[in-house]
């Protein structure tokens, strides 16, 4: 059989292209699933959510070690996070007004309805413990939210990994067990480095520390990502996934080397924590774009389910 | 709950009239999809199920070396899943199962997240740009529950659409691909008919003249939703993990 519709040939080719793609049937080449309606609000989400995360845990610690100069710029950083997070959310609805829905129930299916949930816990913690610890004001209260936000950190840090994956989009689908420590490395490398830069480096240890093992967390996840992904993986080396995602590793490791060697010094501390968190940031990008190509080629569809029901 | 409603769409039949396109955009008041043109590769002119397209007719036209060009039509719609990622990944609960084990969108609820659209193993619910909801096929609740049949299965002239309870559904297509069968048309093959598919069977099941992705079907979706309770483990233990370097980074400080 040969020829337009069902053909091997539609899609199953790169124009331009050597070596000729594994053979596959589609519909004219159009998608099979559709791409995610989402718009750029939703990684900056991903990575400011990862930083208030990661930066509220990294605050209580800060605390309970008795580092108070540390705790306050951690708790600075995730009630920016939070702050920022919040209406970059409500501005990718389609209907921001309706905005309270997202807590018209909890459903535990769904992990943007379990996320939502946990915004709303760990936001205004997260919030009242800067006002608290900036103003001096209520101790008390400042010292419950610290640890309600420090203890819901975590799971703010890495429920996203899960909100993608909980899709059809093959890139994100198959990667659903590396995707939640992709983001805990990069929220934990991001959220060092911001610490980094805002505290000086004789408090800045434990942040240092922090930003370096985020870091190596990120890197070996993405790492360990592609490999389960295979073939599925390759949006990772495509188009603009591709160069955010070399771009992310790149910044995170150089940033790391210069905040592991050179951390005490004001300066290099810097220019290494600026480039961690630029590579947080691509990396959640590279995620984020990776999705919309795997989901606009059917062969990431058809190729893997077909192997399915052949084996 | 009232016996379980949906489509048997016997592709085998249908000769790509539209006539359920146009009784579903009427009877549903689904807005165009923009200018009306063909794409270019067949007779489709909408290319793919979307928020304004409820129901798609699909023209495959094959070149066969034997004899000459074959053309298979099929009007695909909303699946109406056992097991519908939709509906489970839902932050609002816009998205409910009705009476009838039909999957629906309400209007009055559904916040424009958008998270069901990629949820979707088909890719049948879309967001209307203009709107900011999702928006597919209801398998015409309203109608149903007056008693009447969808739009799209009254239009076809052809009963390549039928509507009615799904046990009996399943049962005439069985029927219908042994007699096709025993005409000599070997590839006829059922479509999600089956409740031990990925998505525990569906609501509306085709009987198919080709693999399924030739008409820009799944050849074997599975739920997004199926394998979540491995997904949130994976999220707790990495944000153990993530717990653990901040704690870590505390203790070295120690030493």
């Amino acid at each position: 059989m040969s020829g337009a519709g069902g053909d091997r040939r539609p899609g199953g080719r790169v124009r331009g292209a050597v070596v000729p793609e594994a053979e596959f049937r589609s519909y004219y080449g159009r998608p099979i699933i559709k791409a995610p309606v989402w718009t750029w609000e939703v990684p900056w989400y991903f990575f400011v959510g990862g930083l208030a995360g990661a930066s509220a845990s990294l605050g209580l610690g800060a605390r309970l070690a008795g580092n108070d100069r540390l705790a306050r710029n951690a708790w600075t950083v995730s009630a920016a996070g939070v702050t920022a997070g919040v209406p970059l959310l409500v501005s990718d609805l389609g209907r921001p007004e309706r905005f309270p829905y997202m807590l018209r129930m909890f459903k535990v299916t769904s992990p943007l309805s379990v996320g939502s949930w946990i915004l709303a816990a760990m936001g205004p913690a997260a919030a009242g413990a800067a006002v608290s610890d900036r103003l001096g004001i209520f101790p008390g209260l400042g010292r419950v939210a610290e640890t309600v936000a420090g203890l819901l950190g975590p799971a703010l840090a890495t429920y996203t990994g899960t909100l993608v994956a909980d899709t059809a989009v093959p890139v994100w689908h198959e990667a659903g067990r590396e995707l939640p420590f992709v983001f805990a490395g990069s929220a934990a490398a991001s959220a060092g480095a911001a610490a980094v830069l805002l505290t000086p480096p004789a408090d800045a240890g434990p942040a240092r520390r922090l930003a370096v093992t985020g870091a190596v967390l990120e890197l070996g996840a993405a790492q360990a990502m592609e490999r389960r992904l295979g073939e599925l993986g390759e949006p990772y080396h495509q188009g603009p996934a591709g160069r955010l995602a070399r771009l992310a590793r790149v910044c995170t490791a150089a940033g790391a080397g210069l905040v592991a060697l050179g951390g005490r010094r004001r300066a290099v501390a810097a220019a290494g924590s600026a480039l961690l968190l630029a590579g947080s940031a691509c990396e959640r990008w590279a995620v984020y774009k990776a999705g919309f190509q795997s989901a606009a080629d059917p062969k990431y569809v058809v190729g893997p389910q077909r192997r399915r029901i052949q084996d | 709950m009232t016996a379980r409603m949906g489509f048997f769409t016997d592709t085998s039949i249908c000769i790509g009239c539209k006539a359920c396109e146009v009784a579903c955009k009427e009877w549903n008041l689904v807005p165009e999809d923009g200018p009306l043109a063909l794409t270019g590769d067949s007779y489709d002119n909408t290319g793919a199920l979307g928020a304004n397209t409820w129901r798609h007719v699909a023209f495959v036209e094959q070149r066969r070396d034997d004899d000459g060009l074959r053309w298979l039509m099929s009007s695909d719609v909303c699946k109406h899943c056992s097991s519908a990622a939709c509906l489970e990944v839902c932050p609002t609960g816009a998205l409910f199962r009705t009476e009838f084990s039909t999957v629906v969108v309400q209007p009055d609820i559904c916040n424009g997240c958008g998270y069901c659209v990629p949820a979707c193993p088909f890719g049948v619910i879309d967001r209307r740009e203009d709107d900011g909801r999702a928006f597919k096929c209801t398998l015409c609740y309203d109608r149903l529950r007056d008693g009447l049949q969808p739009a799209c299965a009254t239009a076809c002239p052809t009963d390549s659409i039928q509507f009615g309870e799904l046990d009996e559904l399943r049962q005439r297509a069985h029927e219908r691909v042994a007699t096709l069968h025993d005409a000599g048309v070997a590839e006829a093959r059922l479509y999600l008919e089956d409740e031990a598919d990925g998505v525990g069977g569906a609501g509306a099941f085709f009987l198919l003249l080709d693999e399924p992705e030739v008409y820009g079907l799944p050849p074997d979706p599975v739920s997004t939703t199926r394998d979540l309770p491995t997904l949130w483990r994976a999220a707790a233990l990495a944000a153990g993990t993530l717990a653990v370097a901040v704690a870590a980074s505390f203790l070295e400080g120690r030493r």
